[in-house]
């Protein structure tokens, strides 16, 4: 081949096909799969025949996306932020998942996964939450459908995010707070899996985030990919048929910035997850298994699950998942890292350019935005950033910090 | 996934594999007419755990689990739960558990029990080889399937260590005649839905598993997981060929009883299942 040849072959190769149906394992390249123990198997595989067979039928997904316009409120609006853009030397747009129902992008995965329990014919939903915006979510949606509901809850979350227990309380849930191991997230979910073990029969397990045994990390990126469906169309009305030159989003489990990069996956765009610098799994952490899932995690040499450290509770988890381990490996996105401090200065950029009080988790995006903007995100880009969830829940703890 | 895509536990050229020295016991134990005991310690938890190993093994243990303490692990209750923490608080490692447990140099076989993140840590290869090069027999994975066991089931193999797999009361039966054509060992009953500890009454359905292997399977029939004292696994004797006990020995050494009192409650398993 001439080199021009190569060049034109280079140029037109859409590079590897990305965010589609992981394989019949449940793998997304070499991660992913289904590392349960065995009483949970059958459980796991009913859900993805259910899943499978209610995916593909018009008159259930109508039901679902009925419920996220006239219960959850999308479509989500995109916000140009014009103040701070202009600060920036970029084009700031955000989609703001911080409007939907609950505050957070949460309800729209949980909206799926409730329909889909009530198929199957569970009554009662299980969930772990970090920083609580997927236990309200899950409560919701089981106050919504006259189902039961119990959260499991790190203590020291449970601490830090007292008004989201009291809203899950009021919500109809019980909650648990959980005070093994590192008292977080990552074991809010190994509380939760011992209740599935024992409750299998008649309880469905609502997982937060793209993360867990298949077909959790599909399903979840599925009833996620909402967000970015959305926020594409969204875009190129703003942008006269373009697209966005980054799509940034933060990592706890990933379920926000997967569903956005599905939308994505398939234009241009540079693909960006921002994971916090004290739970960076794919920026930090090796190959594992963990939560029923092959991914990347914080371990130590003998390969015991380290802890994560964040202000934000929503981020604390030393793992993440699979898909966005494939993500990484095969270049389609990258993870970057930031840390606390500039984490808090960007919640206050935010409120006080645009009015927007943002959540802690997707804080982090905005963070790397404002280092790399004028740097690996040159002046004058176009940057669409999902803010995943509204700040209300942190401001308390973010007072005590004397921040603000 | 299609059954033929499954591992079994045939070798490379289809033919069954050679029973292991371990699967060979098991099963002369069992037609001989005596039931299993299989107690379960926490690989670092206390000092003088080895010498708990000693002391079971004494008091009539047919086989020893040792488990090999894992940061979260999602089949065990607080017991368990506890008695990890302590151990890696201890500095536990896997390294310094197979080492402690090898120079115990115990008359009855040892299998690990740990899980799926440990082994992949390692290397496959590389622990299979830990493992046996310490003498153990083979390795209990509880959150490794069936349909991800293959690449592990392989190198364990390769080392000449048995894969002992779990049916749990959810199985269905097809499934269930899989994980026994695949395992090898014992197959290990899963005796309620839930995980492990103690419980004040044995479930039905540490029963109705044992019932339904002993019909599908002539490995040796173990159940474990909330078999809680003498009287219980008397009973799950009736119909099984084996106990495994797990948290209520556990719970006796966090509380103090030490070598001498785990001794003490194995002769109490072991005389009850012998007298039926
Ligand atoms: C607002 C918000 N964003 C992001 C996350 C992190 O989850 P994920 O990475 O799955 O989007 C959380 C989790 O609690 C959250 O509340």
């Amino acid at each position: 081949m001439t080199l021009d040849g190569a060049a034109a072959a280079a140029a037109a190769s859409p590079g590897p096909v990305v965010m589609t149906d992981p394989t019949p394992a449940g793998r997304f390249g070499e991660f992913g799969g289904r590392f349960v123990p065995e009483s949970l198997v059958p459980a796991c595989a009913e859900l993805e025949q259910a899943f499978r067979r209610f995916w593909a039928d018009e008159a259930f997904r109508d039901e679902y996306r009925s419920l996220l316009s006239s219960y959850a409120g999308r479509p989500t609006v995109v916000t140009e932020c014009h103040r701070l853009g202009t600060q920036l030397g970029v084009r700031l747009l955000l989609k703001r998942e911080d409007l939907a129902h609950t505050g957070s992008h949460k309800i729209n995965n949980v909206l799926g996964q409730a329909l889909l329990a009530r198929a199957m014919g569970k009554g009662r939903l299980i969930a772990e939450t970090g920083a609580g915006q997927h236990g309200v979510a899950t409560a919701t949606a089981a106050a919504l459908f006259g189902l039961d509901c119990h959260v499991y809850m790190g203590a020291t979350d449970v601490r830090r995010q007292e008004v989201n227990v009291f809203r899950m309380r009021l919500l109809g849930a019980d909650v648990t707070a959980v005070s093994s191991g590192s008292a977080t997230l990552k074991d809010a979910i190994n509380e939760a899996m011992r209740d599935w073990v024992a409750t299998v029969e008649h309880t469905h397990y609502c997982i937060g985030s793209v993360m867990g045994p298949h077909p959790y990390p599909w399903m979840v990126r599925e009833f996620q990919r909402v967000i970015g469906d959305e926020a594409r169309e969204q875009c190129r009305s703003l942008l006269d048929g373009s697209d966005p030159d980054v799509v940034v989003a933060c990592v706890g489990g990933g379920s926000n910035a997967a569903g956005t990069f599905a939308g994505f996956a398939g234009t241009r765009a540079r693909l960006v997850g921002v994971e916090p610098a004290g739970g960076a799994a794919i920026g930090k952490g090796t190959a594992g298994v963990v939560h029923g899932m092959r991914s990347k995690l914080l371990q130590d040499d003998a390969g015991q699950v380290l802890e994560a450290h964040s202000v934000s509770a929503g981020l604390d988890y030393p793992g993440v998942g699979p898909e966005h381990a494939y993500l990484d490996s095969v270049g389609r996105a990258t993870y970057e890292a930031v840390g606390d401090a500039e984490v808090l200065d960007a919640f206050e950029l935010l409120s006080r350019t645009e009015g927007i009080v943002p959540a802690l988790e997707p804080a982090h995006a905005l963070a790397w935005v404002v280092r790399e903007a004028g740097r690996s995100v040159p002046r004058g880009s176009t940057v669409l950033m999902t803010l995943s969830g509204r700040g209300d829940k942190d401001v308390a703890q973010v007072m005590e910090m004397g921040r603000g | 996934m299609t059954s033929t895509d499954l591992p079994t536990a045939r070798g490379a050229d289809g033919r069954p594999a050679e029973r292991s020295s371990f699967e060979t016991a098991m099963r002369a134990r069992k037609a001989g007419g005596a039931k299993l005991v299989v107690p379960y310690v926490t690989g670092g938890m206390g000092t003088d755990w080895v010498e708990v190993l000693a002391a079971v093994v004494l008091a009539g243990a047919d086989a020893v689990e040792v488990g090999i303490p894992f940061s979260d692990p999602v089949m065990d209750g607080p017991v368990i739960q506890e008695a990890s923490r302590l151990a890696l608080e201890a500095g536990a490692t896997p390294a310094s558990v197979l080492a402690s447990a090898a120079s115990a140099q115990v008359s009855v076989p040892v299998i690990a029990m740990t899980y799926y993140n440990i082994v992949f840590h390692h290397g496959l290869q590389r622990f299979a080889e830990m493992l046996a090069g310490s003498r153990f027999s083979g390795s209990i994975v509880p959150d490794l399937p069936l349909e991800e066991a293959g690449p592990w089931m392989a190198e364990s193999r390769a080392a000449g260590l048995d894969n002992v797999l779990l049916v749990a009361p959810t199985t269905p039966p097809d499934r269930a005649e899989a994980i026994c054509a695949a395992g090898s060992g014992f197959v290990y009953g899963v005796g309620l839905m839930g995980v492990t500890g103690e419980r004040s009454e044995l479930a039905d359905s540490a029963l109705e598993v044992a019932r339904r292997l002993k019909a599908i399977t002539d490995l040796p029939v173990l159940v474990g997981v909330g078999v809680t004292d003498a009287a219980q696994a008397a009973r799950v004797c009736e119909v099984a060929d084996g106990v495994i006990v797990g948290s209520a020995l556990v719970r006796r050494l966090l509380s103090g009883e030490g070598a001498q009192g785990a001794g003490e409650f194995v002769a109490q398993l072991r005389g009850a299942v012998d007298r039926g």
